[in-house]
């Protein structure tokens, strides 16, 4: 997953958003095809489905198109964007009817693709953590949407503190304390899991 | 505790929590768990899509323009029409004078009333919207 700076503004991104903010399609597609990913699977990390993720970001940009006189070249495009789409995500979370959808979903968004990766070192641990996966991706289903957005942000976006409070508008002690409380409750999870 | 975590944290602080770790027993205990949250978090990812959706993402964004195009045209072209149709019908009736006059006021005051209630309600939203300092928090 390409991950930009959100604070760096490619050289060429102020002139493609210009050109956007004056009505341009073809522009405004080069940063679609810039940021596509990014913005699909930061809603994925928040609404955990395929279906929804691939529909809220293309309503993002969307919704972005159609609200373009607001987009300032002289900031980073997808900071920007991510606003619309948080927003968009949030609301589809508040209105889905029920909770239960969710938890039957739990765990389907993540992929345990980097079990290889632990494998190397130790396959007994490799293991173990494989199990310990199930209980923390059910918890994460289970966070309050806040929480859950900053730890997708560090965890699997892969973001700095700094990176992930200018996306949100929020300072970094909050970015902190929002990650402490979502591994707080993780942890909890772990430990009844130990405990079973 | 999470700077620690997450690397961000310099050589000054990191001292210092291993400091107070050492000191308090409660404290290593929760950095234990958290360090293995940590652990399994770092072995997870998000699921990738097919390939094809990233072909296809740009004319799916395209359409949502188009359909957005279109309903507006619509809805703009259906409120004309039916509002030319309404003024229509109101005039076919207020010249039929087998319709008693009674009637023929009551429609009256019903297409009046529509009337205020539509633009009432378009000029609160209207004023709402320009006022509203909180249009762009996230409820």
């Amino acid at each position: 997953m390409e991950t930009t700076l959100a604070y760096s503004l490619p050289t060429d991104e102020r002139a493609l958003a210009a050109r956007a903010r004056s009505g341009d399609l073809e522009a405004f597609g080069q940063l679609v095809s810039r940021y596509m990913q990014r913005a699909y699977y930061a809603a994925l990390g928040l609404v955990g489905s395929h279906d929804d993720a691939l529909d809220l970001s293309q309503e993002a940009f969307a919704r972005a198109f159609r609200a373009r006189h607001s987009l300032d070249p002289e900031r980073p495009f997808y900071t920007w964007l991510y606003t619309i789409l948080r927003r968009l995500c949030f609301n589809f979370l508040r209105d889905r009817k029920t909770r239960a959808r969710k938890l039957e979903e739990a765990a389907g968004w993540l992929t345990d693709q980097a079990r290889t990766r632990a494998s190397v070192y130790d396959p007994a641990r490799a293991a173990e953590i494989t199990e310990l996966r199930v209980l923390v991706a059910t918890a994460i289903e289970r966070l309050p949407d806040r929480e859950r957005e900053v730890l997708v942000l560090k965890e699997f976006e892969g973001l700095r503190y700094r990176e992930i409070a200018e996306l949100l508008g929020i300072p970094i002690g909050t970015v902190m304390s929002r990650l402490y409380a979502a591994r707080r409750e993780l942890a909890a999870s772990l430990v009844e899991g130990h405990n079973e | 505790m999470m700077g620690a975590l997450d690397g961000e944290l310099g050589e000054a602080d990191l001292a210092e929590l291993q400091r107070l770790l050492e000191e308090n027993p409660s404290l290593q205990a929760e950095w234990k768990r958290l360090q293995e949250v940590k652990e399994v978090t770092s072995t997870m990812a998000l699921r990738s899509p097919p390939e094809e959706v990233w072909e296809t993402y740009w004319t799916s964004v395209y359409h949502r323009f188009e359909r957005g195009v279109g309903w507006v045209l619509l809805s703009l072209g259906a409120i004309v029409s039916l509002s030319y149709g309404l003024w229509k019908a109101a005039e076919n009736i207020i010249a039929d004078v087998t319709i008693p006059g009674i009637v023929k006021l009551a429609i009256l005051v019903a297409i009046v009333g529509a009337v205020i209630l539509f633009v009432s309600v378009a000029r609160e939203k209207w004023f709402v919207y320009r006022s509203d300092p909180y249009k762009d928090i996230q409820r």
